[in-house]
């Protein structure tokens, strides 16, 4: 599924004293098959445009369209396509743990799957919710524990299954690994990785404010800034606008602060500012110029 | 949605309003209160609402701020007036209009709303105009003779000002919550009243287990800073009257004076108003 986003915008509180501008003409494309990172501060209006994606917030002005299903026509229509739509791109929302509500773990990740397939046969279900816990590396062992048991990243992964099983064609993830410990980090990420190499998940859309997990991760990025892009495209594009980034007050990942600091005195190299390629590059310099 | 709440929603300005001292607003309120149910006629009743309309007025809220306070008693509003336009008890010289209504059951069942929705508006106005801290202050204030009986006033405006701190925050987190089972295909709008019920599971525990989980955070930083609700805190922000708080104070003795000269002379008013009328 192609999401494309056309001068969208969105006010909060409109009318009021607190009316705030979150999206101001954002345009975006995301194309089938790439790992998107969105980049940017609390309040640049990042949050509001994911939560477009799958209408959770309808769309006010502009034109958004996720796959063949356009958004942004008449809000009766597409409402009734509300619950295809929200299956078919996840939404795993910042501390997704804060949501688990039911005893058991297969009672809470089967939630979204009877959600979306009223009509499916307890063993369909229990096809499904194996399947998602699997796929997060959870053993039919945590199946009767109740998730509030758990530690705090086997519940992020229980709640990130409750999504996938609807097996959605996109998954969203707000700070997907936002309070997990460096392992719990790469495994999350690695997991995720899986997920999109696998074709499980085709579209993988991440929203963060960790420069180098967006630059060693994503395929695409974009970065909001109140209410606007500044910049997209590859990460290798986007990381190369140093100073810019900086007074955004985002900075840039330390691969790419480290070729700009490498170049003032004269030493430049070309890399896509991935930790293995920058390392193989000054590697190479380092050999040709000995 | 949620942030359509307006209990407990601070509008802030700098306003007359604003700047009373939170005991005077109290007082007026229970005030206006008193005035609204002493009150025995649509004179008395007006001259109430005039005075919450000049109060508006001079604190800059928009009346659709206050307005919108209505909506939550609506069905009450609409509800007893209903019923006491239908169980009326005629009395002798009742005009008849129709079944078992009266003219006189229409009065009453108006007056009624009018002074129900008077109270409501009456009250929004004052947490719209104070912040939950300085009405707690207020509340603490006010209460404090009742320290004599070692009753924990303190504690009592503390937790008050928890509580309504706390609205918001869980608005919001409600919110959140309802998006994130949303996102799940969870359906809130549709189905009967059992099913809408039962769709709120999802939401209320995941609310209940943080609000625990706050509650346990809070309660932790409080802690840590040494909070204990002994009498020798002292006060950030001092509570005085000023010279607004007299002036208010005595606009409102006028006008309770005013409600009840309307009740004595209310019949003579009608009787002048008829002649001047024909």
């Amino acid at each position: 599924m192609r999401i494309v986003a056309e001068n969208l915008n969105f006010t909060y509180n409109k009318k009021s004293k607190f009316a705030v501008d979150a999206l101001k003409d954002v345009s975006l494309t995301i194309e089938e098959g790439s790992f998107f990172g969105i980049i940017g501060h609390t309040g640049s209006g990042k949050s509001t445009f994911i939560q477009h994606l799958n209408g959770l917030i309808p769309v006010e002005n502009g034109r958004l369209t996720v796959g063949d299903i356009d958004l942004s026509g008449k809000q009766k229509e597409v409402k009734k396509r509300y619950k295809e739509l929200r299956a078919k791109v996840g939404m795993v929302f910042q501390y997704p743990e804060y949501q688990l509500f039911a005893e058991t773990v297969f009672e809470d990740v089967a939630f979204g799957y009877r959600n979306f397939f009223p009509d499916a046969q307890p063993d369909e279900v229990k096809t499904a919710v194996f399947g998602a816990l699997s796929l997060l590396g959870l053993g039919a062992e945590y199946l009767d524990k109740s998730p509030l048991d758990l530690s705090g990243g086997q519940k992020r992964r229980v709640a990130i299954a409750g999504v996938l099983v609807s097996n959605p064609e996109v998954l969203v993830l707000d700070e997907p690994v936002a309070g997990l410990d460096p392992a719990g980090k790469n495994e999350l990420m690695a997991l995720l990785h899986k997920l999109h190499d696998s074709k499980r998940v085709k579209t993988i859309v991440i929203v963060s404010h960790d420069m180098d997990e967006v630059c060693e991760n994503c395929t695409d990025v974009a970065v909001f800034s109140e209410g606007q892009i500044v910049f997209k495209g590859k990460p290798e594009e986007v990381f190369k606008n140093v100073e810019q980034m900086n007074d955004l007050r985002l900075g840039v990942p330390v691969t790419s602060f480290l070729t700009d600091e490498l170049k003032k005195i004269g030493v430049d190299i070309d890399t896509d500012f991935t930790q293995k390629d920058f390392i193989e590059k000054i590697a190479s310099h380092y050999k040709n110029n000995k | 949605m949620l942030s359509d709440v307006t209990f407990g929603q601070y509008y802030p300005s700098n306003s007359f309003v604003h700047k009373l001292d939170p005991r005077t607003k109290i007082l007026l309120l229970i005030a206006y209160i008193v005035m609204i149910f002493v009150a025995q006629n649509f004179f008395g009743l007006a001259l109430s609402l005039l005075f919450l309309a000049v109060a508006v007025i001079f604190s800059g809220v928009p009346f659709t701020s206050i307005l919108k306070s209505i909506k939550g008693i609506i069905f009450l509003v609409v509800f007893t007036a209903l019923l006491n336009i239908l169980f009326y008890a005629p009395k002798e010289g009742d005009t008849h209009l129709f079944w078992i209504i009266y003219l006189e059951g229409l009065f009453s069942a108006g007056f009624l709303a009018l002074r129900l929705v008077s109270l409501v508006m009456g009250s929004s106005l004052l947490t719209l105009t104070t912040t939950p801290v300085s009405l707690t202050d207020g509340i603490e204030s006010l209460l404090s003779p009742l320290k004599l009986i070692k009753f924990p006033v303190h504690d009592l405006a503390l937790i008050m000002s928890i509580a309504l701190r706390s609205i918001p925050t869980l608005a919001n987190e409600t919110e959140r919550i309802i998006n994130a089972q949303k996102a799940r295909g969870a359906d809130f709008d549709s189905g009967n009243i059992i099913s809408r019920a039962k769709a709120l599971i999802p939401v209320l525990i995941p609310l209940l287990i943080s609000a625990f989980r706050r509650g346990d955070e809070l309660g932790d930083a409080m802690d840590a800073r040494c909070y204990s609700g002994s009498k020798v805190r002292t006060k950030y922000k001092k509570l005085t009257f000023g010279v607004r708080d007299l002036v208010a104070f005595l606009i409102v003795c006028a006008l309770i004076a005013g409600v009840i000269l309307f009740n004595i002379y209310g019949a003579q008013l009608w009787a002048l108003i008829a002649s001047l009328w024909s």
